[in-house]
Formats: structure tokens, C-alpha cells, sequence
């Protein structure tokens, strides 16, 4: 289940001199803009409050300058906050004094750098064994530990190459290899995939996915791509002149938009390729358990629509028509088939198909098309009705502001 | 009188004022050197010994091993044959124009110069990287040191030290020494910031920071000011030498005051041949430990 790792209450962060001495200002709602002017202070962070789940894909995403990499900054205190507290467990980094910070930082939490952050002069598994050098550990666990990791994101026998002779992508990976090679928990990607180009950036995305699938970190992933950001954040954070403007999963971001700026980034967002269906699925309903025919026909009769759907021992068999159970109602019982012989076994999705996948499916079959996992189990039906609302919303406010519009404003 | 006034005239101060104000420094600065001098000699006895033992071991040791051994260094330094060679064929023609034993003397001079430069340099250079404040105090100090003509700080440390070789190795190092403490600075702070996050990230501590990431980032940077250090120390041994120094830069002083232009010439290209080979080695190592550094920073 869900169990919250790391809690940020109250977080601000003025960029300058004499920070505290702007606070109240910042506490009064005065605006970014208005702040800079008068005091010549950058509001970094404006009461920032959020809580990360273990082992989830948060996603911190916002336009340039909107604070995202402020905000990563203050998980490991590469920045000080101007106040608040950042929980992780029982820990408050905000209280960690220099030596405590740097075996926290060892042990509970890596990063991935928008640049890579690579050290030019040393080989690539020398990069990828750095948090272990910091630490102490001797050489030849090092190397066996680097090696290993190298593997693990595809770059066995590169070791002894310099970042230099390496790609962008292969130099990520060295990144990512890096972050993972010291077991921390908790790890931390600021643009991770930004410098890259589209393709390689994709593989990336999907690297990542299946890694995680394994090792189950806790991840904060920082973007400005929306795309990236519902492909890959089981939640996501929108951050907007250093405030929050919505905290929510992929599907609530993009169908309840909290505010115009929200509004702005998902609009352009292709929603057949992020929306699944369970997300707009219907309730399951028309569901034959019976194995009784009669019995079956009775239900039937009691529902508006002439079909259903049948099950035997919790498992999809298929469909029936109100019209062919009547049929066999009338045989004798000898020679009448059963529910189970009569089931059009028909076409199903599954509850994490995108809808762009569903869609040819929901379009070719006559009834809605159920909704069940690989084990069987039935979670709901996909209407062609459903799925024209739903993708049809989307191309209805494409005239609006756009979302560099409402960021100049 | 009325043309006389400080409308005219500028407002000087009375002479006789000056003249006692100048007896009084002159005057509290022999004391000084009088009472201190030979503690502070002391303090730099060990130097001394060091420069004697080393000058010693250039001018005993056969020509060839000499040679042998430069040549050593240049190759393992720059792994190039043809550099090599051009060294071997300069030192030849500077012995057999009979300047072998003053281009040791310089070539001793200059390497304990440079190794005392890059002692007290590169941490001077730390320290002001780290704090804006000490970079707001050292830097008037070198522009004083680069700017203020060496005949005027050779007073001081003559009256202090007296002539021969220490005060000649002193007035070079403070001669030389800005630009390794400059560039050593400016290399830190030029450090990708990305990089040094990074190793915060992991936990490494400000003295891990240091060495896995500040200098070895910064070692082309601190190289090239390695480098003027040397052209610089070298380009004051002529000045050097007039408050004792042994070396090339005597006989250069001496054609001066003598009008022997060619004897003059010969010294000079002697030390115009020295500053090339250390600069060149000095470079060829640098780019050759540094090859990789380039590529990843631009990328
Ligand atoms: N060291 C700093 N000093 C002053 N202002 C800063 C500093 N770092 C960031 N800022 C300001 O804080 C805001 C957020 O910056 P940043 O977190 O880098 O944004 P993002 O990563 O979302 O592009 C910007 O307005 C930026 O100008
Ligand atoms: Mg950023």
C-alpha cells in the first residue's frame, strides 16, 4: 500500500542576501515579479507542501524558471531552504549537520544531472563508482559493483572509455549507472532526459520504466515535458512561479485541469496516447454468473440491453444476446447448449491499453468491449460513446491561450 | 603673494617635512633589519642550503649525465621525440659557446623558483577560490606585486637579506608568482557547477570535492599559469642578477654596462632557449594528461 516517505511542509526559498528579511513579504501573497523589484530578492519556493510515496514515480513538472530544479535542490540540500522542513522517514534534512548530511546524502538519496554531471577525467567506471569511492569502500568492490551496473543500463565494455568518447544517451546511462550503483533508496532526476534527443530520450523513458519495475526506488523525476511527465509519474507536481498548482495522478492532471495554467500544458496533449482504460471505463455491469439458464434469461430480461456479459468461475467467456439464451430457453434441456457454449467469445482490452489501442478494438465490435486483465478479472466495459467524449474534449479548447501565452502573462 | 597660492601652485608639503618623514621609515626599517635580519636569514636557511646542494649537483655532475637526464624528463614529460632532440641540440651549442656552467646556475635558480611558486601559489589560489573575501584582499596585493617595478621591492629585501641568492630567489617568486595564484582561482571557479554538484550529491566532503573534482578540472588552467610563471621567472633573472645572482644574467649585465652586443646576444638566446624548452614541456605534458578533459566538457 501506499506509505508516504518524504513530507515537505511549509517550503520557502528566497534567493539573496537577506532572505528572512523578505519573508513576510512573501507571506503577504506579494508577487514574484513585485518582490524582485522592490527588494531585488528571487522567490525561488512560495509554501511548497507535498508528500512522496515509497517506491512511486513523482513527477515535478513546470515551465523554465518555474523552480523545479530549486525544488529537487532541497531533497539533498545541495540548496538551504529559507524555512520549512523536508521529512524523509523520521529524519528532518532540513536539521542534518555537515557530516550527517554527507552520509545521508551516501546512503539514502543519488541524482541524475540535466548535463550528466560526469567527471571528464576519469573513466567510465570510475564515474559510476564515485558515491562508493566518497564512501570509502575498496577498489575491487568497487569495480565489481560499477561493472555490474554498467551492464544493467547496457554499456558493458565501455568502462574504460572516457565520457568524452561516449554519446549523450551513453552518457546518461553512466549517469543513471552512477545513481544506482550506491543502493540509495531515493533517487533524484533533475531533466534527466532533457539534453537528449527525442528517440534516444524515449528509450531512456522505457529504460527507466523497466528498471524501476525491478528495483522499485523512490523516484523524483523532474520535466517541463508533459509527455514525459504522464508516460512516466505514477503522480505529478505542477510548479508555477515557485507555487504549486496541482498535485495529482496522470489521468486527474489531464482531465481536471486546476487552474488555466494546468489548462494550458495538458491541452496540447494527445489524450488517446496517455489515457488508459480504466481511466474511462464504465463500472462493470451485464455480468451472467449463472450457469442456469432460465435464471440467466431472467436477469436479462430485468436489464435494458439485450446483451451480456458471461462468466464462469470469475473468468470472461464471452457474449451473449438476450435473443440466443431465449432460443435455447425454448430447447429441451438435453439438447440446449449452455451459457458457456453459446458465448461469442469477442474481443476485450485490457484495464491498461491506451486508448489509442482501444479504439480500432471499440470501434470493430458490436457491444462495449470488456474491460479485463490478464488474469480475467473483469473491471469494466469501453464504449465507443465513452471514448468519443473523452477524445473529442480534448480538440475542443484548442483555441485557447496557449501554454507560453498564459507563462508571459 | 597672492600669485603664489594653492590655486597655482600645487599645495606641496614642506620639504623638510618629507625629508624627515622619509628618515624616519628608512630609519625604522634599518632598525628592523638590523634586529630581525638575521632571524629572518635563518628562517630561510633551509632554502639556501637546498639551492647550494642543488646548483652543487648541476655543476659537478659530468655534462652528460646532465644531459642524460634532462632529456629523461623532457621525453617522460612530453613523449615527444622531437622535442627531445631539439633540447639535446640547444644544450650542445650552449656548452660549446662556453655557457654550460651559468645555464645550470640558471636552470637551478628557476627550478626551485617555479617548485616555491607552486608551493605557496596553487593554496593561495585554493583560499581565494573558496572565499570572496580573501579574493578581495589578495587581489590589490598582486596587482601591486605585478605592477611596482623590481628594482623598488630588491631594496627592501637587500636591506633585509643582503645580496646572493636567497633575496634573488625571493625577488623572483614575487615576481612570478600572480599568475599561478590567478589562474589557479579562476580554474576553480571556472569548474563546471554541474560536475561539482554532483560530487556534493554523493556525499563527498568540501577536501574529497577538492581533489576529485576542483583541480583535476582545473589543471589545464592552473597549467597555463604554471607556465607564465616560468616565462616570468625567467624573463627576471637579468634584474635578479644585479643583487647577486649567479647565471645567465650576468654576463648580460655585463655586456650592458660594456657595449659587448654579441656576448649580450648569446646569454640572451641561452635564455630565450631555456624558456622555450620549459614552455613547451611544460605545455606537451599538460595536453597530454589532459587529453580527455575537452570533449566531455563541450558535450
Ligand atoms: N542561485 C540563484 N540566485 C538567484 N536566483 C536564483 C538562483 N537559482 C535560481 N534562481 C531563480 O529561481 C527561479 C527558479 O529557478 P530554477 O529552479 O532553476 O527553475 P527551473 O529549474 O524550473 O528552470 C528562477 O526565477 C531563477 O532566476
Ligand atoms: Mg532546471
Amino acid at each position: 500500500m501506499l506509505e508516504p516517505q518524504i513530507r515537505i511542509e511549509g517550503l520557502y526559498k528566497v534567493f539573496g542576501d537577506r532572505a528572512q528579511s523578505v519573508m513576510p513579504m512573501v507571506k503577504q501573497g506579494r508577487s514574484k515579479d513585485e518582490i524582485l523589484a522592490e527588494t531585488g530578492h528571487a522567490v525561488g519556493l512560495n509554501d511548497i507542501n507535498l508528500t512522496i510515496n515509497k517506491g512511486e514515480i513523482f513527477v515535478v513538472m513546470g515551465l523554465s524558471g518555474s523552480g523545479k530544479s530549486t525544488l529537487i535542490r532541497h531533497f539533498n540540500r545541495l540548496i538551504d531552504p529559507t524555512a520549512g522542513r523536508i521529512m524523509v522517514d523520521d529524519v528532518d534534512v532540513v536539521e542534518l549537520n555537515a557530516k550527517e548530511l554527507n552520509q545521508f546524502r551516501r546512503q539514502r538519496m543519488s541524482m541524475v544531472f540535466q548535463n550528466f554531471g560526469l567527471m571528464p577525467h576519469r573513466t567510465v567506471l570510475e564515474n559510476v563508482a564515485y558515491g562508493l569511492a566518497v564512501q570509502g569502500v575498496d577498489k575491487v568492490t568497487r569495480r565489481d559493483k560499477a561493472s555490474q551496473w554498467l551492464d544493467t543500463v547496457g554499456l558493458a565494455g565501455y568502462g574504460q572509455q572516457y565520457p568524452s568518447q561516449l554519446s549523450g544517451g551513453q552518457q546518461q546511462r553512466v549517469g543513471l549507472a552512477r545513481a544506482l550503483c550506491t543502493d540509495a533508496d531515493i533517487l533524484l532526476m533533475d531533466e534527466a532526459f532533457s539534453a537528449l534527443d527525442p528517440l534516444i530520450r524515449s528509450e531512456m523513458q522505457d529504460q527507466l520504466i523497466e528498471l524501476q519495475g525491478r528495483l522499485h526506488k523512490t523516484i523524483i523525476f523532474i520535466t517541463h515535458d508533459l509527455d514525459e511527465a504522464l508516460r512516466i509519474g505514477d503522480r505529478i507536481a505542477i510548479l508555477k512561479d515557485g507555487k504549486l498548482s496541482q498535485v495529482g495522478r496522470p489521468e486527474e492532471i489531464l482531465l481536471n485541469p486546476a487552474d488555466d495554467y494546468v489548462e494550458a500544458f495538458v491541452r496540447d496533449v494527445n489524450r488517446a496516447r496517455v489515457l488508459t482504460a480504466e481511466v474511462v471505463m464504465k463500472p462493470p455491469a451485464l455480468r451472467l454468473t449463472t450457469e442456469n439458464l432460465d435464471e440467466a434469461l431472467k436477469q436479462m430480461r430485468g436489464w435494458k440491453e439485450d446483451y451480456a456479459y458471461v462468466f464462469y468461475e470469475d473468468k470472461y467467456q464471452g457474449v451473449v444476446t438476450q435473443e440466443a439464451v431465449e432460443e435455447a430457453c425454448a430447447l429441451s434441456d438435453a439438447t440446449a447448449p449452455t451459457l458457456h457454449d453459446m458465448a461469442e467469445e469477442g474481443p476485450t482490452v485490457q484495464p491498461d491499453t491506451v486508448l489509442q489501442d482501444a479504439l480500432p478494438i471499440t470501434l470493430e465490435s458490436e457491444y462495449p468491449v470488456p474491460v479485463v486483465s490478464e488474469s480475467g478479472e473483469y473491471s469494466g466495459t469501453l464504449s465507443k460513446r465513452d471514448m468519443a467524449e473523452i477524445l473529442a474534449h480534448s480538440n475542443v479548447k484548442s483555441e485557447d491561450k496557449s501554454a507560453e501565452d498564459i507563462a508571459a502573462e | 603673494m597672492a600669485s603664489e597660492s594653492w590655486l597655482t601652485q600645487f599645495p606641496e608639503m614642506e620639504r623638510a617635512d618629507l625629508v624627515a618623514i622619509r628618515k624616519a621609515l628608512d630609519g625604522a626599517y634599518r632598525d628592523f633589519s638590523r634586529s630581525y635580519g638575521e632571524v629572518i636569514e635563518a628562517v630561510f636557511d633551509p632554502l639556501l642550503y637546498f639551492l647550494v646542494w642543488f646548483e652543487k649537483l648541476l655543476l659537478s655532475s659530468p655534462w652528460w649525465v646532465v644531459l642524460t637526464v634532462v632529456v629523461g624528463l623532457v621525453y617522460g614529460a612530453s613523449r615527444s621525440w622531437k622535442l627531445s632532440l631539439g633540447v639535446v641540440a640547444s644544450f650542445l651549442a650552449i656548452g660549446y659557446f662556453g655557457m654550460w656552467e651559468n645555464t645550470m646556475r640558471t636552470m637551478s635558480i628557476i627550478t626551485v623558483c617555479t617548485l616555491l611558486s607552486i608551493a605557496i601559489g596553487i593554496p593561495v589560489g585554493i583560499w581565494m577560490a573558496r572565499s570572496n573575501r580573501a579574493r578581495s584582499i589578495i587581489t590589490p596585493i598582486l596587482d601591486i606585486m605585478q605592477t611596482m617595478p623590481a628594482f623598488v621591492y630588491l631594496i627592501p629585501v637587500v636591506m633585509l637579506l643582503g645580496i646572493g641568492k636567497v633575496p634573488g630567489v625571493i625577488a623572483v617568486v614575487i615576481y612570478a608568482i600572480p599568475p599561478v595564484i590567478r589562474l589557479t582561482d579562476l580554474g576553480i571557479r571556472l569548474v563546471d557547477k554541474e560536475v561539482l554538484e554532483a560530487a556534493a550529491a554523493y556525499g563527498a566532503t568540501p577536501w574529497q570535492r577538492l581533489w576529485s573534482v576542483q583541480l583535476p578540472l582545473a589543471m589545464p588552467t592552473i597549467m597555463a599559469g604554471i607556465n607564465q610563471t616560468i616565462m616570468m621567472a625567467l624573463a627576471m633573472v637579468v634584474i635578479a642578477s644585479m643583487i647577486g645572482v649567479k647565471g645567465l644574467g650576468q654576463p648580460v649585465l655585463k655586456s650592458i654596462t660594456n657595449q659587448y652586443f654579441t656576448m649580450g646576444l648569446f646569454n640572451g638566446l641561452a635564455i630565450v632557449a631555456l624558456a622555450i624548452m620549459f614552455d613547451r614541456v611544460s605545455q606537451a605534458y599538460a595536453r597530454r594528461t589532459q587529453r580527455h578533459l575537452g570533449g566531455a566538457q563541450n558535450a
